[in-house]
């Protein structure tokens, strides 16, 4: 996944690339994929394999093992702490930005090993997007924000103008925004800043979204708008999700993993992952006490 | 302290007036004073300045102070034209600025982007000690090092003075990088780890994320850094009187020539035992004036540039 030169991708094309022989599928602009992509199909995106994961000494994060399908929403859910933030960021070498940060164990993404040390983590940021739990614009226009990923990945791109429209469109941001797309991206309200955060990571056409808490600032109405749109948006790409709110996981993801935090014989807390299913079977037939526990309100 | 036990009624005397501690009022007071000192002492300046120039510009033309090429109140033959302190000043701040921005911002974004916590911490202050190094130091680095330096690299036959502009520049540049980047490096460390971190997800390498978020979010403090260099410079007195030398007698439209700034110029002229009330000892004030009216100028520009570039942050 290594390539020194970032090559361009194009964005209304087929990314091209010199990699060496990727699978097929990450190479595929989601833009472009077959509209009715069946939902819930089995291929893995990406893979946990017994990943432990380490701030320092402290180990956050003790042996979890996952696949993320395509074209679903997984959501992580669990109480505070129990270490969700700390696995998403881990799917697209996030991490990385914390002195002290380490991951132990495989994670792959379509079989290939992300902390593999050909792999350069920021073509990883471009195939593997991250919205996060504060809207953070850029102190830029919103459409400066909107063109800042497609600047800086070198795509070719035709017409930025088109673009930023799409990609304004794409987010159900148009609406409201398409008079004053030159100006400041701090004036919206933090439910709009939040969609300009999404629209900013689709233009680069990623193909995994990662979102964490992205609602947790955000009133009812700008969350339902939010939830909305993942759930269009997972026609064409797998988005993974941390809430603490679980009527949302339970709303719009396809499957449901349920971490917790647990203290091992040495008195240390590590997250752990205790349950993984479908969300339905994980809200209405868990197969762990503590998962029933948790969803019914009665811990955590 | 009194104890109180938990339960127990605070006693009613506590609410009353008049309990408070004498030493408020004297702190309050000195508080007061001091505003009032800082306040009158410039309005004193302003005045001092002013009452002198205005009697300067009753001997001597404006028109002449400004048009004029030569400045020679000392020699016999007095000619009254500012340009060539003028011009020995503005080349001086500009060969200091030209160096010491970008040395500056490029330790800042080292600092600030690249460098390890740690290294950052044992860098940071040893930039805000080099900041304090006294100028004269400076100006004998200059006379005794950089200028044979240069004169040696000097790739023409067209050999700098002894004293001249450019190593006076150089010097400064150097002299106010660390005030440049300290400056810059505090603004850039302001701007929220949030951006950076949207930045990165967006597939920025650390440059961009240095170049076109943070450089970018961090500009009214970039701009505040660099005009507080600008104008160390341009009121810089010791650098320039030791290596650039006091001809005032032509425009040094070279920065190769020696020639000495508005206030190298003043530091020679008060030296010397000028009668008090003579037009060349007002001249002393008439050129402190210009000086003081491009300060001014410089730091009017640079309230207007920090409100515009000001970002909010929550
Ligand atoms: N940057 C960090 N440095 C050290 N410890 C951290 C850091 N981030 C998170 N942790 C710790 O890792 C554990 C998991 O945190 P996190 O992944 O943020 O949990 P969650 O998102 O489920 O609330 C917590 O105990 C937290 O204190
Ligand atoms: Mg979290």
């Amino acid at each position: 996944m290594s390539d020194p030169n970032r090559k361009a991708p194009d964005v209304t094309d087929t990314v091209s690339s010199t990699r060496p022989a990727p699978p097929p599928v990450a190479l595929v602009n989601p833009a472009n994929r077959n509209e009715g992509a069946p939902r819930g199909d089995d291929e893995q995106v990406l893979r946990l394999e017994d990943v432990n994961i380490f701030y320092g000494d402290y180990q956050a994060v003790r042996g979890v093992d996952m696949t993320i399908g395509r074209h679903q929403i997984t959501a992580l859910i669990g109480p505070s702490g129990c270490g969700k933030s700390t696995v998403l960021r881990s799917l697209n070498r996030m991490n990385d930005l914390i002195p002290g940060a380490r991951v132990a164990g495989r994670v792959t993404y379509h079989g290939e090993d992300l902390y593999a040390r050909e792999v350069d983590p920021i073509e990883v940021r471009r195939r593997i997007g991250m919205v996060f739990q504060k809207p953070n614009p850029f102190p830029k226009s919103i459409y400066d924000n909107i063109a800042y990923g497609p600047r800086v990945t070198g795509m070719r791109v035709s017409n930025m103008d088109e673009l930023v429209e799409k990609a304004l469109r794409r987010a159900a941001l148009w609406d409201e925004v398409k008079d004053k797309r030159k100006q400041s991206a701090l004036a919206l309200s933090g439910g709009q800043q939040q969609r300009l955060c999404i629209a900013r990571t689709i233009a680069v056409s990623p193909e995994v979204i990662l979102m964490d808490e992205p609602c947790s600032a955000l009133d009812p109405i700008a969350t339902s708008k939010i939830e909305d749109l993942m759930f269009e948006l997972s026609r064409d790409y797998t988005i993974v999700i941390v809430t603490h709110n679980m009527q949302q996981a339970a709303r719009v993801s396809h499957r449901t993993a349920f971490f917790t935090a647990e203290v091992d014989e040495q008195g240390e807390r590590h997250g752990r992952l205790i349950e993984y299913d479908t969300t339905n079977k994980i809200f209405t037939n868990p197969a762990q006490k503590r998962t029933e526990e948790y969803i019914t309100g009665r811990f955590g | 302290m009194a104890v109180i036990t938990p339960g127990a009624p605070v006693p009613a005397a506590s609410v009353r007036r008049g309990r408070r501690r004498p030493g408020e009022r004297v702190i309050e007071g000195f508080l007061v004073l001091a505003a009032v000192v800082s306040i009158a002492t410039t309005i004193g300046i302003v005045v001092s300045l002013l009452f002198p120039t205005v009697e300067f510009f009753g001997e001597v033309s404006i028109i002449e102070f400004v048009t004029g090429t030569q400045w020679t109140p000392l020699f016999s033959i007095k000619q009254y034209g500012v340009l060539p302190l003028l011009v020995g000043t503005l080349w001086v701040t500009l060969i200091a600025t030209v160096i010491a921005v970008p040395l500056g911002i490029g330790a800042a974004i080292y600092l600030s982007e690249y460098a390890r916590p740690g290294t950052r911490k044992l860098l940071k202050p040893i930039l805000e000690v080099l900041a304090g190094i006294p100028t004269v130091v400076y100006g004998f680095f200059a006379l005794t090092f950089l200028n044979p330096l240069l004169i040696d690299l000097w790739p023409s036959d067209d050999k700098p003075e002894f004293q001249n502009l450019l190593v006076a520049g150089i010097a400064m540049g150097i002299m106010i990088v660390p005030t440049v980047a300290s400056l810059a490096e505090d603004a850039m460390s302001a701007v929220p780890q949030s951006l950076r971190e949207g930045a990165y997800a967006l597939a920025s390498t650390k440059m961009q994320v240095a170049t076109r978020v943070v450089v970018p979010g961090a500009l009214s403090g970039i701009v505040a850094a660099i005009v507080l260099g600008v104008s160390r410079a341009l009121g810089e007195t010791m650098i320039v009187t030791i290596a650039a030398g006091l001809k005032t007698d032509g425009i040094p439209w070279s920065p190769i020539d020696g020639a000495a700034t508005m206030t190298s110029f003043i530091a020679g002229a008060a030296q010397g035992d000028l009668p008090v009330d003579s037009l060349d000892y007002l001249t002393i004030f008439a050129v402190g004036t210009t000086l003081f009216l491009f300060t001014f100028a410089l730091n009017a520009l640079s309230i207007r540039l920090v409100r515009k570039f000001r970002e909010v942050y929550e």
